[in-house]
């Protein structure tokens, strides 16, 4: 098991960026994600550790050596593809044990190995088969089990689920995470779905347009979004963003939402704050994730009256579409809590999950309540 | 803007039968969801009411009245498909302007500007008025697609998952525009689409399709609350409602013999009316606590950490088990617990063949 270190790695093709600037430390035993956008280079760089692009400038460090000159071959890696990538005229066995032919292990050795990494895949009952004969789920497990016989210093993978059906993605998200627990080889794994990647990673690495945006354990991002990007790509239903200013008070800010479309009592703190970071003048972007605003049914103290637009009942919560003025602000409440659309109900934004963001930059002020 | 009404519809294909006796009626101004996993006759069941297929048994009416004999320009329907049907050297007013322009039609210029500028207003998409198609943003595309479908009028619209080309930002933001448009238009919408998510949010009542054949109609409350089987309840909910073979013993459920058992409440047991023997147990994940204390005990599998909360995996004997935790909540993986079942929240079905054996009387009792 390795640790993996990318040091100012860039990768260009003309004036264009593929990857920025990239300084990222993978410890050995993690499992980390890459997330983004189609395009924001998370592929690229993902294929650049393993060897199979080339990069401009910068260190790929695997152990402290640095391995941009060698070849894919060399660099002891294992890959898997979102396309199982699987021989259709061997079984799961043969498919597994295939990487292992060209070493020198007695066919013992290889037959342990073969025999382990099936056991810890679920897989020990599916040995003889070819796969024509499995589920897309199993394909899966047989195509990381040939990436694990080898025993390879790191294990990269291209969402490796995404071809699958919503319930089966599910299950093999919690399989795939297990599996890392258990035989520890440190991983990278690129996605674009934030849900994967919150389920997954010890830590996200997230980036756009080739240029990485924030690092964090998934509470980190979720809850510490460092700019207005990955606030808006963590999270469903999408953080609220809204235009704000602050107007000084006695005992309370005053919170200004939109074109004046509603005024919020927050603490008296929040203005000096602002004022510590000169952002007075600047526009800020107030953010908020949909449990983030407090909803009542009965008037109450610090809560604004609003009318319930669109309700989504997802099952176990509903969104409820609130309008502030013309603005329009999404609150997660209990099931059935909002009866209809047309109701008005009382609102506040929770200070605690209250995001500050410079509009102009779009970088958090790390204001936190 | 009509009621649409569809009997006892068979449809096949060569040996395949894609739709088998589908019975299907959709209120005037109703947003309808077909939700259904492929191939279980979503689309097929679309092209029929447009009437670029015919069914080889079984009746469909338009606004009470029997379509068999019309033509799909007749029947005064519009499709709107995932893939964006736009001409792409022409610009986004000349894409709207073209279906009202067909002859027998008969309308003014003035007439046609009037519903184009109506239809561009109500979509946001006035200031890509004169922009080429081919420059546009996927989510501005499927928004020009679903003002081609407005500006016709049409007596009712037709969506065939209009919105899984999209990314996920983009199909929640138009999720919400969409069933917002379809309030304000008064419309009848069916909409067809495989994401439970999107039938939830959208659907005013949502109809399950499995293997040709609607399997459950009902609002959202209703298909998640009270599924009628065990494919619309581990269909419809994310994660999947966890299913586990037990057996009825002495007013216990019992998992594993001797393991894993719980007395139950005698609210639950009247609800099974002295029922004993095989039954397949179902329970959703927000149904299921975990804390010290609680009567089963169990291995934490995995976490996950979605940010608004948690969704525990744990090991029950061999049992795996999804459940959803507050995100404050810790717990190491490999680690001992304990955890209980919300008793009032079971849902018990018939092991051969599905069915939720209290499912007429739960309707029932609201």
């Amino acid at each position: 098991m390795s640790d993996i270190v990318l040091r100012d790695v860039e990768k260009y093709f003309g004036d264009n960026y593929i990857i920025r600037k990239l300084n990222l430390e993978i410890l050995a035993r993690e499992f980390v994600v890459l997330l983004g956008p189609s395009g924001c280079g998370k592929t690229t760089t993902l294929r650049a550790i393993a060897g199979l692009e080339d990069i401009d400038s910068g260190d790929i460090l695997i152990d402290g050596h640095a391995v941009q000159n060698l070849r894919a071959a060399e660099r002891d890696i294992a890959f898997v593809f979102q396309l199982f990538a699987l021989y259709p005229h061997l079984t799961a066995y043969e498919n597994i044990a295939f990487p292992l032919r060209a070493t020198n292990e007695s066919k013992a050795v290889v037959d342990q190995r073969v025999r382990e990494v099936a056991k810890t895949l679920r897989i020990d009952h599916l040995l003889q088969k070819r796969p024509s004969a499995l589920s897309g789920g199993d394909m899966q497990r047989v195509a990381i089990g040939r990436a694990l016989v080898r025993r390879p210093k790191a294990l990269l993978m291209d969402e490796p689920i995404g071809a699958l059906d919503a319930k089966l993605r599910e299950e093999m998200r919690a399989e795939l995470k297990h599996i890392h627990l258990q035989n520890e080889a440190t991983t990278v794994y690129v996605t674009h779905d934030q849900v994967e990647a919150m389920a997954m990673a010890d830590k996200i690495a997230i980036m756009n347009e080739g240029v990485l945006q924030q690092v964090g354990t998934p509470s980190e991002v979720y809850q510490q979004p460092r700019n207005l990007f990955v606030a808006q790509f963590i999270g469903s239903p999408i953080m609220n963003v809204m235009d704000g200013a602050v107007r000084p008070g006695d005992a309370a800010t005053t919170l200004v939402l939109g074109e004046d479309d509603a005024r919020l009592r927050f603490p008296s703190e929040l203005y000096h704050r602002v004022v510590e970071h000169r952002h007075v003048e600047d526009e800020l972007s107030i953010g908020v994730r949909p449990e983030g605003v407090l909803v009542e049914r009965q008037p109450t103290d610090g809560y604004i009256a609003v009318e319930a637009h669109i309700i989504e009942p997802l099952g176990p919560y509903d969104i409820v579409d609130l309008k502030l003025g013309k603005l329009l602000v999404r609150a997660r409440t209990a099931s059935g809590f909002v009866e209809k659309a047309g109701d008005v109900v009382w609102a506040r934004l929770d200070e605690k999950q209250t995001h500050f963001f410079s509009t102009r930059s779009g970088e958090t002020l790390d204001i936190r309540l | 803007m009509a009621h649409l009404a569809l009997n006892d519809i068979t449809k096949k294909f060569g040996r395949h039968t894609a739709l088998a006796g589908l019975d299907l009626e959709i209120a005037d101004g109703e947003f309808f969801v077909l939700l259904g996993p492929t191939g279980a006759g979503k689309t097929t069941t679309l092209r029929l009411i447009a009437g670029l297929e015919h069914p080889d048994a079984g009746t469909i009416r338009i606004g009470g009245e029997d379509a068999a004999e019309w033509s799909a320009a007749e029947r005064d329907v519009a499709l709107v498909f995932q893939y964006y049907s736009l001409y792409p050297h022409y610009t986004v007013r000349q894409n709207l302007e073209f279906p009202l322009k067909a002859k027998h039609r008969r309308l003014s210029p003035e007439e046609i500007g009037e519903r184009v500028a109506k239809a561009a207003k109500t979509l946001r998409i006035e200031h890509l008025l004169e922009r080429k198609t081919d420059r546009l943003s996927g989510g501005e595309m499927q928004r020009v697609s679903i003002g081609r479908a407005i500006v016709r009028e049409p007596r009712v619209f037709l969506m065939d998952e209009p919105l899984s080309n999209l990314d996920a930002k983009l199909r929640e933001l138009l999720r919400a525009e969409l069933k917002d448009l379809q309030m304000k238009l008064g419309a009848t919408f069916l909409y067809v689409t495989h994401d439970q998510v999107e039938a939830m949010s959208m659907g005013d009542r949502v109809g399950v399709l499995d293997h040709g054949r609607i399997v459950q109609v009902g609002t959202p409350f209703e298909i998640y609350n009270r599924p009628r089987n065990t494919f619309v309840a581990t269909f419809v909910g994310s994660p999947a409602m966890n299913l586990l073979p037990a057996r009825l013993v002495d007013g216990r459920l019992v998992i594993v013999p001797q393991r894993f058992e719980i007395a139950l409440e005698p609210a639950v047991l009247e609800r099974l009316r002295g029922r004993s023997g095989e039954i397949m147990v179902g329970v959703r994940s927000e149904d299921i606590e975990v804390r010290p204390g609680l009567p089963l005990e169990a291995q934490v599998y995995g976490v996950e950490n979605h940010g608004v909360e948690k969704i525990v995996t744990l090991k029950a004997c061999d049992h795996l088990l999804r459940a959803t935790v507050p995100a404050r909540t810790e717990l190491s993986v490999d680690s001992g617990s304990t955890f209980g079942f919300n008793q009032g929240k079971l849902k018990f079905f018939d092991p051969a063949s599905g069915s939720n054996i209290s499912y007429g009387e739960e309707a029932h009792h609201g």
